[in-house]
C-alpha cells in the first residue's frame, strides 16, 4: 500500500474551511486519508513542505484542449508555431509544440506543469466524440472530458417544439451515454442552426428558428431544466447568443432572466458584457456591474470569465457565424465545419492588442468580472482557452487579481478610453490566496460536481499542487515546486517525473429504453454512419474512465 | 475445422475515403462469400481478399521470428541518424499513434501518403483556411454539388448515392431532383453522364477557370478573351456563377485532378477561397475527395501528436514542418535518409527514380499484408492482418468522422499495431541501454 505524507505545508482548502493552516496531508492509494492515529504507521515516502504553500490541484472547467476543431485549429496554424517555445522530447516525455493550441501531449504536460490536474474541453458534437476521446487518452497526466454541443441538435429542438420533456430527457442522456460526455453544452442556442440554413444569425432570445418552430428561450429552459431533471452532476453550460457583439448584455441578462431559477453556469461571461450598438464602436462600454448585480442575487448562477490577454491566438467555436464575424472583422484565414444534425464550428487567427480600445475593454470587463462578483465560489478563472489566452496565462491572471498596484500599471499602458469605459480603476479588491484556491480548483469542482476534486478533505483525489510560496505571485503559479497526481508525484522543479494517462470523466445518466426506437428511426432518416457505429465504446476511454454518479430526483 | 457461416452487421470498408459502414458480410471460415451494400471496388476489396501467404517476418529475405525482427528493426531505427517513417494510409489510427511515438522517440521525419496526394490541399488550408462539413450535411442540405478535378464514379462509386447527390435529406425531400450536379475536369470521365453540367476544360488550366470564376463572384468584368485557353466561355462560368450565388447550400468537391497537376496547392488555394468568398450570398463548401481508408485518420493522429499534419521531422527532439525539406520522396531523392520504416504503402512502386534507388540503398523496414516491390527489397519485413477485415480498430472518413471496423474474422498474422508496439518497447529499451553507455 502506498503512502505519501505531505509534511508541514500551509494548506489551502476551501472547501474544509482550511485556510493557511499548517497540516499534513497523508495520501493512500491515490486518496487523502485522516493522518494515522497508529505512531507505528510510516509513509513510503514523505514530502517536506515546509514553507511551502498546498492546494489542491487545479480544475479547469472551460478550454479546447481536444477533438475536430482544436486539431483543424493545429492543422490550420504552422505559423502559430514557428517561433514558438516547444517542448523537446526527453526519456520519460514526448515531445510537442506549443503556440496557441497546443499538441496532446504538450496540453497534458503544460497543465500538469502549471499544478492543473484536471480540464474539460467545452465544445465537441457528439459525432466527432470518438475523436475527442482519441484526443484525451493522448493528453496524459490530467483527468479530463468534454461537453457535448446540443443547443443546435435537431432532436432535440423537435422535442423541445413539441414539448416534449420526456423524450428530450432520455435523447440528452442517450446522447451523453453514447458520446461518454460530461454536460450538456449549448453554444449560440438555434443561432447555429439558422446560420447553418442560409447563412443568418439569431439576435433576440425570443426569435423563431426557422424551420424548427422554437426559439433560443426555449431551448434555454427546455435543456436547463433537462440537465436538473436527469440529475447531471454539471449544471447547463451555456455559451450565449450574440457572442462579441457591442449590446450584447441584454440578451444575457434575457438569457439569465429566461432561466427562471433554474441552475445554470453562463461561460466566457467577458464576450457576454457589451454594452453599445452592434454597428457603432463608439458607443462600446462595459456591462459587468448590471450583470453581476444578477449574479450576486442568484446563487444558482454561475460563470467563467473568458478573460482576454494581449498577444497572438487562435479564435474557436462552435459558433459557426461567430466564426464568419472574426474573419469578416479581421481579414484573416477562417476555417468552418459543419457537422450534420448537430453543430458548427469556426476557427480564426487572433491578436488582442493593448492599443486596441475593443481589445483593451474587453481585457478590462473580463477583470471587472473576477472584481465584482462578491461570492468567489460562482465564478471560475478562464480564458477559454485559446480564445482569450492560453492557458498557460492563468498565473499572469493570478498576479492581476491578487496585486492592484500590477493591475493599475497595466492600465495606464492600454488604451486610455478604457477609463472612462470600465470602472475598473476604481476596483480595489485584491483577492487572497483562499480566494484564488476557490476561484482555479474548489468552485470549478463544485460547478462541475465532482465530489472528490478540488479539496484535501477525506476521500479525495490524491491530486496536490505544492507551491513555493513567494511575494513574487507569477513565479509562484507558474512553476510549481511539485505536482501529485492520485498521490504520485508527476512533476518535480517543472520537470514531468512520472507519465500517468490521467482518467476520462463522463457520466451515464439514466433514460427510457423503450425511447431509442424512436431515436433510431429518426437517426437512420438523416445521418450518414450506421446508428450501432455511432456510441463510443469503453477502450476509448482514457485509463479506463471514470463514471461519474448522476443524482436522480 | 469447420467453415462457420457468420454474419457481421454494420461493417466498414476501409478501401476508399468514402468509408462506408453499413455493409453487411457473410463469413465462411476465413473467407467473405457475400459483401452486401458494398460497390464493385468494395465487393474486390472483400471478397478477393486473401490471408496473406508466407512467413510473418524476414531478415534481409530469410524467415525470421516477429522477436528477431523486431529487434533487427529497432536496431536499424535507433542507429540510424537520419530515419525516415513513412506511409500509414491503410491502417488504424491505433497504429498511427504507435508509430508518430517512435517516430518521436528516435528523431525520425514522419510523413504519410498525404504527401502525394492532397498535401497541396493541406497547405492551401494553411493559407486561406477551409469551409467545410461533414456528409451528412451534403446529405441533408446541398442542392448544388461540384465536382472538380475527381471523377466518383470509378474512384468512390458510392458517394453519391449515400451522401452527395441521390440521397433524400431533410431539406432535399426530392434527393436526385432537388439538386443540381456539375462536373468539371479535362476530359469526359465516366462521370460525367450523370452530371447535369459538365465543363470540360483544358489540361493545366484549373487555377486560372477558379480564378475567374472568383472575379466572377465578386461581380468584376472578365472579357472573353481572358479566357482563351481554358476550354470554357464566359457564358459558361457566368450559368455557373449565378448557380452557385443563388443556391442554398453549395459545396465543392475537389480530387487530386486539382491537388496534384500544375499549380497543385495554388490550385486548391483557389477552390478553398471561392467557396470562402461565397459565403457573403450563400451557405457553400469545398471537400476533398480523399482516397486511401484512412488517410484521413493519419491527417488527424499526426496533427495532434505532433501540431503539422504531415511532412514533420523530429530529429531536434521536438516537431518540425516542412513539406519538400521533410517529405519522403524529396527526402529519399536528396539521398539524406539513412534508414527507413514503411507502413501499408508501397513506395518501390510508385515513387521516382531517385527516391526509389535511394530506398533500395539503405536499411528499411517494411510493414504490409501482402508481399510488394517495398516488402521485397526491405531488411526486415513483416507480413501483417488487414484492418478492417482482421483488425478492429478506428479510421477517419475522408470528411473527419471517426467509425469504428467491425472485422469479420481473425487473421494468422498479427496487427500493425501489435508489431509497432513491440518495436516501439524494444526501441525505448535500446535508447536506454544506449543512454546508460554514453553515461
Amino acid at each position: 500500500m502506498a503512502i505519501t505524507r505531505i509534511k508541514g505545508g500551509k494548506i489551502y482548502d476551501p472547501v474544509n474551511g482550511i485556510n493557511g493552516e499548517v497540516r499534513d496531508i497523508w495520501i493512500k492509494d491515490g486518496k487523502i486519508i485522516a493522518p494515522p492515529i497508529e505512531a507505528d504507521i510510516l509513509p513510503e515516502k514523505v514530502i517536506d513542505a515546509t514553507g511551502r504553500i498546498i492546494m489542491p490541484g487545479g480544475v479547469d472547467m472551460h478550454c479546447h484542449i481536444a477533438g475536430p476543431k482544436v486539431n483543424l485549429a493545429r492543422k490550420m496554424r504552422p505559423e502559430d508555431k514557428r517561433y514558438a517555445p516547444h517542448v523537446s522530447r526527453t526519456a520519460l516525455t514526448r515531445s510537442g509544440t506549443i503556440g496557441s493550441v497546443p499538441s496532446t501531449f504538450a496540453t497534458g504536460y503544460l497543465y500538469a506543469g502549471l499544478g492543473y490536474t484536471t480540464a474539460f474541453d467545452a465544445a465537441v458534437p457528439p459525432l466527432s466524440a470518438r475523436h475527442a476521446h482519441e484526443e484525451l487518452q493522448d493528453t496524459p497526466i490530467i483527468d479530463k472530458g468534454f461537453y457535448l454541443l446540443m443547443g443546435n441538435n435537431h432532436y432535440a429542438l423537435e422535442q423541445i417544439a413539441k414539448k416534449d420533456y420526456e423524450k428530450l430527457n432520455s435523447f440528452t442522456a442517450w446522447l451523453l451515454e453514447s458520446a461518454k460526455g460530461y454536460a450538456i453544452k449549448l453554444v449560440n442556442p438555434g443561432g447555429v442552426e439558422v446560420w447553418k440554413s442560409g447563412g443568418a444569425n439569431i439576435s433576440e432570445i425570443d426569435q423563431d428558428i426557422g424551420h424548427f418552430n422554437c426559439t433560443p428561450r426555449q431551448i434555454i429552459q427546455g435543456l436547463s431544466q433537462t440537465a436538473m431533471d436527469i440529475g447531471l452532476p454539471h449544471a447547463v453550460h451555456i455559451h450565449c447568443n450574440n457572442l462579441g457583439i457591442p449590446g450584447n448584455w441584454r440578451t444575457t441578462q434575457a438569457t439569465m432572466d429566461a432561466l427562471e431559477g433554474r441552475r445554470a453556469h453562463l461561460t466566457h461571461i467577458q464576450f457576454h458584457s457589451y454594452g453599445g450598438e452592434p454597428d457603432d464602436q463608439g458607443k462600446f462600454c462595459s456591462k459587468v456591474q448590471e450583470l453581476a448585480d444578477f449574479v450576486n442575487s442568484h446563487p444558482e448562477v454561475t460563470v467563467d470569465v473568458g478573460q482576454v490577454l494581449f498577444g497572438e491566438t487562435t479564435s474557436m467555436t462552435g459558433d459557426g457565424p461567430l466564426g464568419y464575424y472574426l474573419h469578416k472583422v479581421t481579414g484573416k484565414k477562417w476555417t468552418s465545419a459543419d457537422t450534420e444534425m448537430e453543430a458548427g464550428c469556426g476557427i480564426v487567427p487572433m491578436v488582442y492588442k493593448e492599443k486596441s480600445f475593443v481589445n483593451a475593454l474587453q481585457w478590462a470587463i473580463g477583470l471587472e468580472w473576477y472584481l465584482l462578483v462578491k461570492d468567489p465560489w460562482q465564478i471560475a478563472m478562464s480564458t477559454d482557452h485559446p480564445n482569450g489566452g492560453s492557458f498557460l496565462a492563468y498565473p499572469e491572471i493570478i498576479q492581476l487579481l491578487m496585486d492592484r498596484t500590477y493591475r493599475q500599471e497595466i492600465l495606464k499602458r492600454v488604451h486610455p478610453r478604457v477609463l472612462e469605459r470600465s470602472c475598473l480603476k476604481d476596483l480595489d479588491r485584491e483577492y487572497t490566496l483562499n480566494e484564488i484556491a476557490i476561484i482555479t480548483r474548489a468552485g470549478p469542482a463544485r460547478m462541475l460536481g465532482l465530489k472528490n476534486k478540488g479539496h484535501l478533505g477525506i476521500g479525495a483525489d490524491g491530486d496536490v499542487t505544492i507551491y513555493n510560496e513567494s511575494s513574487n505571485i507569477l513565479a509562484m503559479f507558474e512553476l510549481p515546486y511539485m505536482v501529485i497526481k492520485y498521490g504520485k508525484v508527476v512533476v518535480e522543479k517543472s520537470e514531468i517525473r512520472l507519465q500517468v494517462p490521467g482518467n476520462t470523466l463522463h457520466v451515464s445518466p439514466s433514460f427510457d429504453p423503450g425511447l431509442v426506437g424512436g431515436i433510431r428511426k429518426w437517426f437512420e432518416s438523416y445521418y450518414t454512419i450506421q446508428f450501432e457505429n455511432y456510441p463510443v465504446t469503453d477502450e476509448y476511454l482514457s485509463g479506463g474512465g471514470t463514471m461519474i454518479p448522476c443524482n436522480k430526483k | 475445422m469447420q467453415n462457420e457461416l457468420k454474419v457481421v452487421s454494420n461493417a466498414t470498408c476501409t478501401f476508399c475515403g468514402c468509408v462506408c459502414d453499413d455493409i453487411e458480410l457473410t463469413v465462411e471460415g476465413n473467407h467473405i462469400t457475400k459483401a452486401k451494400n458494398a460497390c464493385v471496388l468494395g465487393k474486390a476489396w472483400f471478397l478477393n481478399h486473401q490471408a496473406g501467404e508466407g512467413p510473418v517476418a524476414r531478415i534481409r529475405g530469410k524467415e525470421a521470428t516477429v522477436e528477431e525482427a523486431v529487434e533487427e528493426a529497432a536496431r536499424i531505427l535507433v542507429d540510424a541518424k537520419f530515419p525516415i517513417i513513412y506511409g500509414l494510409s491503410d491502417t488504424t489510427c491505433e497504429a498511427q499513434r504507435v508509430t508518430v511515438a517512435i517516430a518521436d522517440w528516435v528523431g525520425a521525419s514522419i510523413d504519410t501518403t498525404t504527401s502525394v496526394c492532397h498535401g497541396p490541399s493541406g497547405m492551401a488550408f494553411q493559407g486561406v483556411g477551409e469551409i467545410t462539413c461533414s456528409l451528412g450535411e451534403v446529405r441533408n442540405r446541398a442542392d448544388l454539388v461540384i465536382f472538380w478535378g475527381s471523377n466518383p464514379a470509378e474512384s468512390h462509386p458510392r458517394h453519391w448515392g449515400r451522401y452527395s447527390t441521390m440521397p433524400k435529406g431533410l431539406f432535399v425531400p426530392n434527393g436526385r431532383k432537388d439538386r443540381t450536379v456539375v462536373l468539371v475536369d479535362v476530359r469526359r470521365t465516366k462521370s460525367a453522364p450523370a452530371a447535369d453540367i459538365f465543363l470540360q476544360i483544358k489540361p493545366r488550366k484549373d487555377f486560372e477557370v477558379l480564378w475567374m470564376l472568383r472575379a466572377l463572384v465578386k461581380g468584376l468584368t472578365i472579357n472573353e478573351a481572358d479566357l482563351i485557353d481554358t476550354g470554357v466561355t464566359l457564358e459558361q462560368l457566368q450559368n455557373l456563377v449565378d448557380r452557385m450565388k443563388a443556391c442554398k447550400f453549395g459545396v465543392l468537391f475537389f480530387g487530386m485532378g486539382l491537388s496534384m497537376t500544375r499549380g497543385k496547392h495554388l490550385n486548391v488555394e483557389a477552390a478553398l477561397a471561392l467557396a470562402r468568398d461565397l459565403n457573403a450570398f450563400t451557405r457553400f463548401y469545398a471537400n476533398p475527395m480523399r482516397g486511401h481508408g484512412n488517410v484521413t485518420g493519419a491527417d488527424n493522429v499526426v496533427s495532434w501528436q505532433t501540431g503539422y499534419p504531415f511532412g514533420v521531422n523530429l530529429g531536434r527532439g521536438y516537431p518540425r514542418f516542412n513539406p519538400g525539406e521533410f517529405t519522403t520522396t524529396d527526402t529519399l531523392a536528396r539521398k539524406e535518409a539513412d534508414a527507413a520504416m514503411i507502413i501499408a504503402s508501397d513506395p518501390m512502386g510508385n515513387f521516382s527514380q531517385a527516391a526509389r534507388e535511394h530506398l533500395a540503398s539503405i536499411p528499411y523496414i517494411a510493414l504490409d499484408t501482402k508481399e510488394t516491390s517495398t516488402t521485397r527489397a526491405a531488411a526486415v519485413a513483416f507480413t501483417t492482418a488487414t484492418y478492417g477485415i482482421n483488425v478492429p480498430g478506428t479510421v477517419y472518413r475522408m470528411d473527419d468522422v471517426p467509425i469504428p471496423l467491425r472485422p469479420a474474422f481473425e487473421s494468422p498474422y498479427p496487427s500493425d499495431e501489435k508489431i509497432l508496439r513491440a518495436l516501439e518497447k524494444k526501441v525505448l529499451h535500446l535508447l536506454q541501454a544506449k543512454l546508460q553507455a554514453s553515461n
